[in-house]
């Protein structure tokens, strides 16, 4: 288990978008994440990705496992260089109750992981690092 | 990778062979525009077993496509969404309101008998 | 040399660090050559202690060895990786053998002792090897002794929860009571974690049993709050994603009416004061295609507390 080391995945196309989320499930597995957490961390990859596509044209998603002693985890970290977010308050602000119909990629992820914080400046990129702990219950 | 599609009675069965990319969710939408008019098919079943995450690109494509298909008298049901799948999606916030979902093929074939005979079916 | 000469705090001359590394390898040549003499005197310690009275004597020696080595190329090395990996190995092994916390961490501590007398032992008549020893021991010690700790407790851990997901699971079964119809009868609090447990329980019983209802009775659910209705409707929407109609039972119109008032839409959620009511709302879905009409809603939540007469 201490031989998986972190992974870097450059997004540019959307094929691309697939490679984070088939590396992500792929760790996942390995760290011995259920079903049900590899599908959500999948997803939350699939989501951050296709946002830096949308908004920046490229950046990277880095995969990182984390062991902390008797916690494990995996990290995610998508990062551009792209124009940044003008307002992070409104763009995160989609509620617990207003999450339905269409759905909003950026927070939306928020929703699959345990940690999730962003950072952005305008003019100058966005990073977004988010964390899955391998839940004690299974 | 190109998903299939087989035409049964009235329907058409398209169902996903491996992990869409957006090429594939594009060129489903096109292969299945042009089926649907050939064949003046009265319903479409997507099948989506295969598919281990759908994220809101796939989930408002797929939306897009069952509201083309409406437009050319097609009624859509997409079946297969695994537990996982669904429980992510809910979790994002994404749903399929106005199309129909089903288990699996035969519960979309089913469904397609009920709302395609009706003259206006209700969302299961 | 004055007996209790203390090398200067900020002696950073080549030389010392030289001298660090020489008395390093002194000690730890010294402490491979003994290896059988102190791994011999810290088994005394272990049994003196009654520390692992589950494992037999030739499991204890292979473990021991395997110990002392790992301990020694901490020393050695200085990197703990090899250790930690031992570690882990370790205690998955013994996890299962009603081992504590303690005896893990006795038998660690009793090691670090016999090591450090052994040390005291080789120089105590040169106090300033003896000090530059103990400058290398102390630290990797405490790691040391830290890192099988945290292994053993993350371990136990894991373990503890894989237990509490069975038990959870098999306290909530899902009941298959007609063809295509389950009921999940749900007893206690809901907190995020369970919610998610049960809603994942619920999506596979569906694909299982390829069920078209699910009666999820709430009847023995204490509190009722917004976060418990919005993980119902999650429920509720991720079962239609799979072709299944979710009835809630066991909602009085009461919460039902707090619920709204407080902001959550159960428009899209079938609700029904009793199982009773839940299991016959269900047979209606199964058995009649006809929309129904005429039935009483508060706040879009359909209220049944008599049976259906109608049919269609």
């Amino acid at each position: 288990m201490d031989t998986i080391t972190e992974l870097r995945v450059p997004i540019t196309s959307a094929q691309d978008i697939v490679a984070a989320r088939q590396a992500g499930r792929a760790l996942a597995k390995e760290m011995g994440f259920d079903t049900l957490a590899v599908t959500l961390i999948s997803t939350a990859i699939s989501e951050v990705a296709r946002n830096i596509l949308d908004h920046a044209e490229r950046g990277e998603i880095l995969l990182r496992p984390l062991n902390h002693g008797a916690r494990a985890g995996v990290n995610v970290v998508a990062s551009d260089h792209g124009p940044g977010i003008p307002d992070i308050a409104r763009a995160m602000q989609y509620g617990y109750s207003t999450r339905r119909g269409l759905g909003v990629g950026l927070p939306g992820a928020k929703w699959l992981m345990d940690e999730f914080f962003l950072e952005s400046e305008v003019g100058i990129g966005t990073t977004i690092k988010m964390t899955k702990w391998l839940n004690r219950n299974g | 990778m190109r998903v299939p599609i087989l035409k049964q009675r009235d329907y058409l069965i398209a169902s996903a062979q491996s992990v869409l990319s957006d090429d594939d969710l594009q060129r489903l939408r096109d292969d299945l525009s042009v089926t649907v008019s050939r064949h003046r098919s009265k319903g479409v079943i997507i099948d989506v077993t295969v598919m281990d995450v759908l994220d809101s690109f796939a989930t408002r494509t797929l939306r897009a496509i069952a509201h083309m298909l409406r437009l050319r008298g097609a009624e859509t049901v997409i079946v297969g969404i695994q537990p996982e799948v669904a429980f992510s999606m809910v979790q994002l916030g994404l749903s399929f309101t106005g199309i129909g979902t089903a288990l699996d093929l035969e519960e979309g074939l089913t469904y397609l008998d009920r709302h395609t005979r009706a003259a206006h079916g209700h969302d299961h | 040399m004055k007996r209790n000469q203390q090398l200067p705090a900020d002696d950073t001359a080549p030389s010392s660090m030289a001298d660090h590394q020489d008395v390093l390898r002194d000690w730890v040549a010294h402490l491979r050559q003994r290896h059988a003499l102190l791994r011999e005197e810290w088994l005394r310690r272990v049994r003196q202690g009654d520390m692992l009275p589950a494992m037999s004597d030739s499991e204890t020696l292979s473990e021991a060895t395997s110990l002392y080595n790992n301990y020694v190329g901490v020393l050695e090395t200085g990197s703990v990786e090899a250790l930690q990996s031992y570690a882990q190995g370790l205690s998955e092994r013994i996890i299962s053998r009603e081992v504590e916390t303690h005896e893990v961490l006795g038998i660690v501590l009793a090691l670090r002792d016999v090591l450090a007398r052994s040390l005291l032992d080789k120089y105590h008549k040169d106090f300033q090897r003896l000090s530059q020893a103990l400058d290398a021991f102390e630290p990797a010690t405490n790691r040391i002794a830290a890192i099988v700790a945290a292994s053993f407790v993350g371990q136990r851990e894991r373990v503890i929860g894989q237990q509490q997901k069975a038990i959870r699971e098999l306290s909530t079964p899902v009941l298959q009571v007609r063809e295509r119809l389950l009921i999940l009868p749900i007893i206690g609090a809901i907190d995020g974690a369970r919610a998610q447990q049960l809603t994942e329980q619920l999506l596979r019983a569906v694909r299982t049993n390829r069920a078209k209802v699910v009666v999820v009775d709430i009847t023995g659910v204490p509190d009722v709050d917004s976060a418990v209705a919005n993980h119902l409707i999650h429920a509720v929407e991720a079962s239609r994603l799979m072709g299944a109609t979710v009835i809630v039972s066991g909602l009085s119109s009461e919460i039902a009416q707090t619920l709204v008032t407080l902001g959550i839409d159960l428009s899209t959620v079938k609700a029904v004061v009793d199982l009773q009511g839940g299991i016959e709302e269900a047979e209606y879905l199964l058995g009649h295609k006809v929309v129904k009409v005429g039935t009483p809603t508060i706040g879009g939540v359909e209220l049944h507390a008599s049976p259906h007469t109608q049919t269609a």
